[in-house]
């Protein structure tokens, strides 16, 4: 789809910077003259979603830095000492607390949007790997953020995540030891955790310029799934989806800006108020929101070991993905059956998410296993299947005929 | 490798020697110096100086427990009951998922020293609760016996033992 250049260099700095390093050609080829499918609905907006949030993180998060100390004794009061003294402290911590809410909010709409449409697909396999590692840096960056506030849950959070390596065969505990730097979560845990915390952004940054190369190669996926024909099918990136986009930017901005001026804290738990404390474990651990489905599944298996290996198997499956979908037909709006079970898989991941926030004991355990064989399955059984047994409905001749009414999609 | 020179014939020559033997050097040479960046982060010499700790038992009545830190970890200390002594030597070790004899884990029968870790996910579990009067871990739903042995849950091992020894009748030394 990247097809030739239309950048037209129109006065004398930018021509002679384009002989030079055609950083403005680059830029209007994938921003302003990018040849976009017209049919792209609003589950499309998220990947400049992502991209607000990830830029909002990496701002607000080096501002905190300035104020921050990474040491046991200290962490837990700069952190009080921001919200109360740093000017605008408690806006900008808010915003980079609930942001990283929002963060996951979006990737994960921007997840099951790829999935319904079958954007993994070929040739976007390798677009789409990419982003299951964006997503694996922001589940470490998330993780390694919530601990450096030094409260209550921050400890205890890591102690539980840290000790699931623990649970490697023969290496585990030197493992383990090695990532914490002691015997315990300590001093030298919390200090390397601030400094891979910083980091992990960058990387992320880094992935999500090769993630958005890799979409401009094949060129976007659409509603329909299939491929752009010809011109008739596209429309310049600029202005119509930077017009789409920034639209239904300023509506996410509603949200975000609902949790940090009338909610800030609703997302997050009380515990983590209270100064961390090694000889005290909070009555009921509880990750983040966002990693609640994986943390259901954890305590669904009674073995430490398979537990563990489930949880991470929950997340590297999503990059087998790509061959473990057998159909040839892209968009769900064409596969009858596919739609079913990804509504159910949508059901099964909220209600892992709802079990992974309950007691592990009684219906929550025998519920948590159900949802975890369900996920496995769906991925596992359900999809390689589905592609066999499934009589996809008609698929339009080109993007333009639907909208033409040249065909009815559904 | 340059025992190769003979099998591979006329086409390995002194070149294809000196390629291999650069390449292995430079890579011995990166193992050699990403060592020292791995192993910075094991714990360092002020980490591992901790000195074990002496504890005074003499206050500690029959049926209570202290909790002390070594190391960083909390250590449970309880003086059990007689009926909590009992009540760990009469069940049958067998069918406990980490089977172990009750002796086997005290010096003083009334004494029970151990790491107050959840062998699970690193928890600290709370004594005098769960199925069998002995700690129980409210992460994961681990229950462990008067014996700090694992008898219900997801924990696979029973409460870690320190090594510790009496240096008097009511003072040990952990560690």
């Amino acid at each position: 789809m990247s097809g030739e250049s239309t950048y037209n260099p129109s006065n004398g700095f930018t021509k002679w910077m384009d002989s030079r390093l055609p950083i403005l050609r680059l830029a209007h080829d994938s921003f302003v003259d990018y040849p976009t499918p017209k049919n792209l609905n609003y589950w499309w907006t998220f990947g400049g979603i992502l991209t607000f949030c990830l830029v909002t993180q990496i701002i607000t998060g080096i501002i905190l830095a300035m104020h921050y100390t990474p040491h046991v004794d200290f962490a837990f009061n700069s952190v009080e000492h921001i919200m109360r003294n740093v000017n605008y402290g408690w806006l900008i911590r808010y915003i980079h607390a609930n942001g990283a809410s929002m963060f996951f909010l979006a990737v994960y709409i921007h997840i099951f949007r790829g999935l319904y449409y079958g954007s993994y697909k070929a040739p976007r396999e390798v677009l789409w790997i990419l982003g299951v590692i964006i997503y694996l840096l922001m589940m470490a960056a998330a993780f390694m953020g919530y601990v450096l506030p030094w409260g209550q849950m921050s400890l205890w959070g890591a102690t539980v995540i840290t000790n699931l390596f623990g649970a490697i065969p023969v290496v585990g505990e030197s493992v383990a030891i090695w990532l914490w730097g002691g015997y315990s979560i300590d001093n030298p845990t919390l200090n390397r955790f601030f400094s891979l915390h910083y980091l992990i952004p960058f990387l992320i940054l880094g992935v999500v310029i090769l993630h958005i190369w890799a979409l401009h190669v094949p060129g976007n996926n659409n509603p329909v799934g299939i491929s752009v024909k010809s011109k008739q099918d596209t429309v310049p990136f600029h202005p119509y989806y930077t017009v789409k986009d920034g639209f239904a930017l300023t509506v996410f901005l509603i949200l975000f800006a609902y949790f940090i001026f009338f909610a800030p804290n609703v997302l997050g738990h009380a515990d983590n108020y209270i100064q961390a404390n090694p000889l005290v474990t909070p009555a009921h651990i509880v990750p983040e929101w966002y990693l609640l489905p994986f943390y259901a599944i954890l305590r669904a298996v009674p073995d430490k070991l398979g537990g563990v290996a489930l949880m991470f198997g929950a997340i590297f499956i999503l990059f087998l993905l790509p061959w473990l979908d057998t159909s040839k037909v892209r968009s769900a709006r064409y596969r009858p059956l596919f739609r079913q079970f990804y509504a159910l898989l949508v059901l099964d991941c909220l209600l892992l998410g709802y079990l992974g926030a309950q007691p592990a004991e009684g219906i929550y355990i025998v519920l948590a296993r159900i949802g975890t064989i369900y996920y496995f399955a769906h991925f596992l059984v359900v999809l390689p299947v589905l592609g066999i047994v499934e009589k996809p409905k008609a698929v339009p001749e080109s993007i333009s005929a639907p909208v033409l009414g040249a065909q009815p999609a559904e | 490798m340059a025992d190769e020179h003979n099998s591979a014939g006329d086409e390995t020559d002194r070149r294809d020697f000196l390629y291999l033997a650069t390449g292995a050097f430079a890579a011995i040479g990166a193992a050699n110096i990403a060592w020292p960046l791995i192993h910075q982060m094991n714990p360092d010499a002020s980490v591992k100086a901790l000195a074990s700790i002496e504890v005074d038992l003499a206050a500690i009545e029959t049926g209570q427990s202290i909790t002390v830190t070594w190391r960083g970890k909390p250590v449970f200390i309880r003086r059990r009951t007689e009926g909590e002594i009992a009540e760990a030597r009469s069940v049958a070790e067998t069918d406990m998922p980490d089977p172990q004899n009750d002796i086997d884990r005290v010096q003083k029968d009334e004494w029970l020293v151990m790491v107050g870790i959840c062998t699970h996910l690193g928890c600290v579990p709370l004594g005098q609760a769960g199925d069998f009067n002995g700690w129980f871990c409210p992460c994961h739903g681990s229950h462990y016996d008067t014996s700090g042995r694992i008898r219900k849950g997801p924990a696979p091992k029973n409460l870690e033992i320190p090594s510790y020894e009496f240096v008097g009748d009511s003072r040990i030394k952990i560690g």
